[in-house]
């Protein structure tokens, strides 16, 4: 008990169900591919103007798993590309839908298949991707993917009207990890609504072996008052508080950690009882620095890698205090190396 | 159906067939229109007036009626104001998400009241900040800009509190009343210019009794319609003294001479007592609610302030003598709900109960002057314009804005 406070041993009492029983299903690459125009003939999203679609009766999860965006990886439908490379072809949907961004809080959010944060595309440098995106949302969107790519794979200026498709391709280049979210203006609206996710680029010779996980660091303004009202990690404030991520002494860790939250200036990922490498963006494999705090603007990620030492419950968190007692909070629960089990 | 045709040619029936069976029916049929529409509105509302474009979540509404402090915890008392049923879901305090329980239940339905409990280590003197986030995630906000222990009624709390009230309330009255023997030696024509400050005085404080109570009406949740208890209070004290007016006036006036001008000055005390009263729920909630430090000059300022309100009092029997028994009476009935408005204030407090003591107050004060005003005309045999009531007046209104600057709640 020494290193927690009354409020912290107060906040772990709290009845663990959070009421997200069920397995979130995201809704990552369960559509069929469209058929693709040959070569770089895109069809036209003004063509698509008709009306809204007549929303579907979604088997949307009923409650998003922040546990499940932590570690599903996104590789997408993988063919060989004319050329003999690896092609993979995405599908990113887009619709609104309401979620659970805190303990009985429910938001009309805007998501990319059915999930705040989006699903982790994920390739490897040099990959041919096409991204299928399909806006069946109320309002136009589009994806804009951070990095290397013709002026109109952007996401800025073609944008998808509701019923609306577009086919993104482009050459993975370079590796490191990015990050794509919706484009359309207002852009505040569209980014806080919940439209994004993390891109990861592997480099060719893949990094050392490690358990992975994705932590998207957002927020949400249920009130509309151009303030956050929560913070999170992948999507529902303080659920790695009430549901530690398991880990093991010893074990090499890698967190993608991408910030995305809209309205406040900065964020931050500080890790307890450890020192962490860091890979600035994750674009070289030299590591930048050796420490316990990052500090990161909004769309700015980086690449983290860790080994913990001694087991026990370590916390992560935003150093900006009120972010993280406004629920940017998480556990690490370190098990201890498995000698008998 | 013949009755009615009847008594609709008839109007000038009898007061008696107006009861007839008949007649009944006549009373319940636009009830009974007005009770089938409001079922068919309930039922069929978005038939008959279309669908509102605004989303019904984002009316919801929750307000703050009470915020109690006690050591580790915070107690606020809250009130589903809107048109539907709330549920909240998260509390923060001062930007933290914070644990806490709502009795009955998280869920309130319109017009239910809630009490949500914070366990909270707050500090006296700090600025506290409330949050509510309901389940569609919006935010209703309580700021206490001073956050203090609430008082308990205990025997010592009453005690504070009863000598709060005295101090404002009860010893002014009597310090006011020192004046008589002073008031007994001026000649006539003086004795009508401090009849006239004293209508002055009252005006002042009918109309600070009116601006408190608009004030307090501002912090009544919406539904209870603030402004309509004011209309309440204000008629109900005005009309309510002057019932009593009446009665006790009319027999005084043919019992003992100068017994119309004793029985004046009871009304007058009683006024001023009702207005007290709601000033003494003020001091004592501003005090209990932490909104203001009720520092020592503050208590002197009322007792200044308040000091007017005795000479006020004896000013019309000034001419007679009274005997000691009425005046202690008197004092008692116009300072003593000082002290009961301090505790119901301190301990109970309730934006709506402000309201409706000041209104009544207001009213109360307002309806003395009238007599007042009547007695001085009845007096001077109509002659009562005169330059020396013109200038009591103005000097009893200046007296009291000038004292008033000592006492800024």
């Amino acid at each position: 008990m020494s290193g927690l406070s009354r409020r912290q041993f107060l906040r772990w009492g709290l009845p663990a169900g959070l009421g997200l029983a069920g397995a979130a299903a995201a809704a990552t690459g369960k559509e069929a591919a469209a058929p693709m125009p040959p070569g770089m003939a895109h069809p036209n999203p003004t063509q698509y103007t008709g009306a809204r679609p007549v929303p579907t009766e979604r088997q949307a999860p009923d409650a998003m798993d922040p546990m499940q965006i932590l570690t599903a990886f996104d590789y997408g439908k993988v063919t060989r590309s004319s050329n003999g490379g690896v092609q993979r072809e995405y599908t990113v949907t887009a619709f609104d839908l309401e979620i659970e961004v805190a303990k009985g809080v429910k938001f009309p959010a805007w998501t990319f298949n059915g999930t705040v944060p989006g699903p982790t595309i994920r390739c490897t440098e040099g990959d041919r991707l096409i991204i299928h995106f399909r806006n069946e949302g109320a309002h136009p969107h589009s994806i804009h993917l951070h990095g290397i790519h013709p002026a109109n794979m952007d996401g800025v200026f073609e944008i998808v009207p509701p019923g609306g498709r577009y086919d993104y391709e482009l050459t993975a280049d370079p590796f490191g990890l990015f990050l794509y979210h919706c484009h359309v203006m207002p852009l505040k609206k569209h980014i806080h609504k919940g439209l994004y996710g993390a891109f990861i680029v592997d480099p060719k010779t893949p990094r050392p072996p490690a358990k992975e996980l994705v932590m998207v660091m957002n927020g949400f303004d249920t009130d509309l008052d151009g303030k956050n009202e929560f913070y999170a990690v992948n999507g529902i404030a303080n659920y790695f508080a009430d549901h530690p991520i398991p880990l093991q002494v010893g074990e090499p860790v890698r967190v993608y950690l991408v910030n995305i939250l809209e309205f406040d200036l900065i964020n931050s990922f500080h890790l307890h009882g450890n020192v962490f490498t860091l890979f600035r963006t994750g674009t070289s494999l030299t590591s930048s620095e050796i420490t316990d705090t990052v500090m990161l603007c909004q769309g700015e990620r980086c690449v983290l890698e860790f080994t913990y030492h001694h087991p026990g419950r370590f916390m992560f968190h935003a150093h900006q205090s009120e972010f993280a007692e406004l629920g940017w909070m998480g556990m690490f629960d370190v098990r201890p190396p498995a000698r008998t089990a | 159906m013949g009755s009615q045709d009847e008594t609709l040619a008839t109007p000038d029936l009898g007061a008696r067939s107006v009861w007839r069976p008949g007649a009944w029916l006549l009373i319940l049929l636009p009830v009974a229109v007005l009770v089938a529409m409001v079922v068919l509105f309930l039922a069929k509302g978005e038939v008959l007036v279309g669908k509102s474009p605004i989303p019904p979540d984002a009316l919801l509404k929750i307000e703050f009626e009470r915020v109690v402090f006690r050591p580790g915890e915070i107690i606020a008392t809250v009130r589903n104001t809107g048109p539907d049923a709330v549920t909240i879901a998260q509390v923060t305090v001062n930007e933290a998400l914070w644990q806490y329980a709502v009795s009955p239940g998280t869920s309130l339905t319109r017009m239910q009241q809630g009490l949500v409990t914070i366990p909270y280590p707050w500090e006296a003197g700090d600025p506290v900040e409330v949050k509510l986030i309901t389940s569609n995630g919006l935010v209703f906000t309580k700021k206490v800009d001073i956050a203090a222990e609430t008082p308990r009624p205990s025997v010592k709390a009453l005690g504070a509190f009863a000598l709060l009230g005295i101090y404002v309330g009860v010893v002014p009255v009597y310090l006011g009343f020192l004046w008589f023997p002073f008031l007994r030696r001026v000649r006539e024509r003086w004795f009508h210019f401090f009849l006239s400050l004293t209508a002055g005085l009252l005006i002042f404080l009918g109309v600070d009794a009116l601006k408190e109570a608009l004030e307090a009406a501002g912090k009544v949740p919406g539904a209870f319609k603030g402004v309509g208890i004011i209309l309440i209070g204000v008629s109900v004290g005005l009309l309510g003294l002057m019932a009593v007016g009446e009665r006790t006036m009319g027999r005084a006036r043919a019992g003992a001479p100068g017994g119309e001008r004793l029985a004046l000055a009871y009304l007058i005390a009683a006024g001023i007592g009702l207005h007290n009263l709601g000033e003494g729920l003020a001091i004592g909630a501003a005090y209990a609610l932490g909104n203001i430090a009720l520092g020592t000059f503050l208590i002197v300022g009322f007792t200044i302030h308040n000091t007017t309100e005795g000479l006020g009092v004896v000013a019309p029997v000034a001419r007679d003598g009274v005997r000691l028994r009425h005046l202690l009476l008197m004092g008692l009935l116009a300072g003593g709900p000082t002290v009961l408005g301090t505790w119901i204030g301190g301990f109970t407090y309730s934006a709506v109960w402000s309201v409706l003591f000041l209104a009544l107050g207001a009213g109360a004060i307002f309806q003395v002057v009238y007599e007042l005003i009547k007695l001085m005309v009845r007096d001077a045999r109509e002659a009562a314009g005169t330059v020396a009531n013109f200038v009591g007046l103005i000097v009893g209104l200046g007296i009291m804005y000038l004292t008033g600057l000592l006492v800024q709640l």
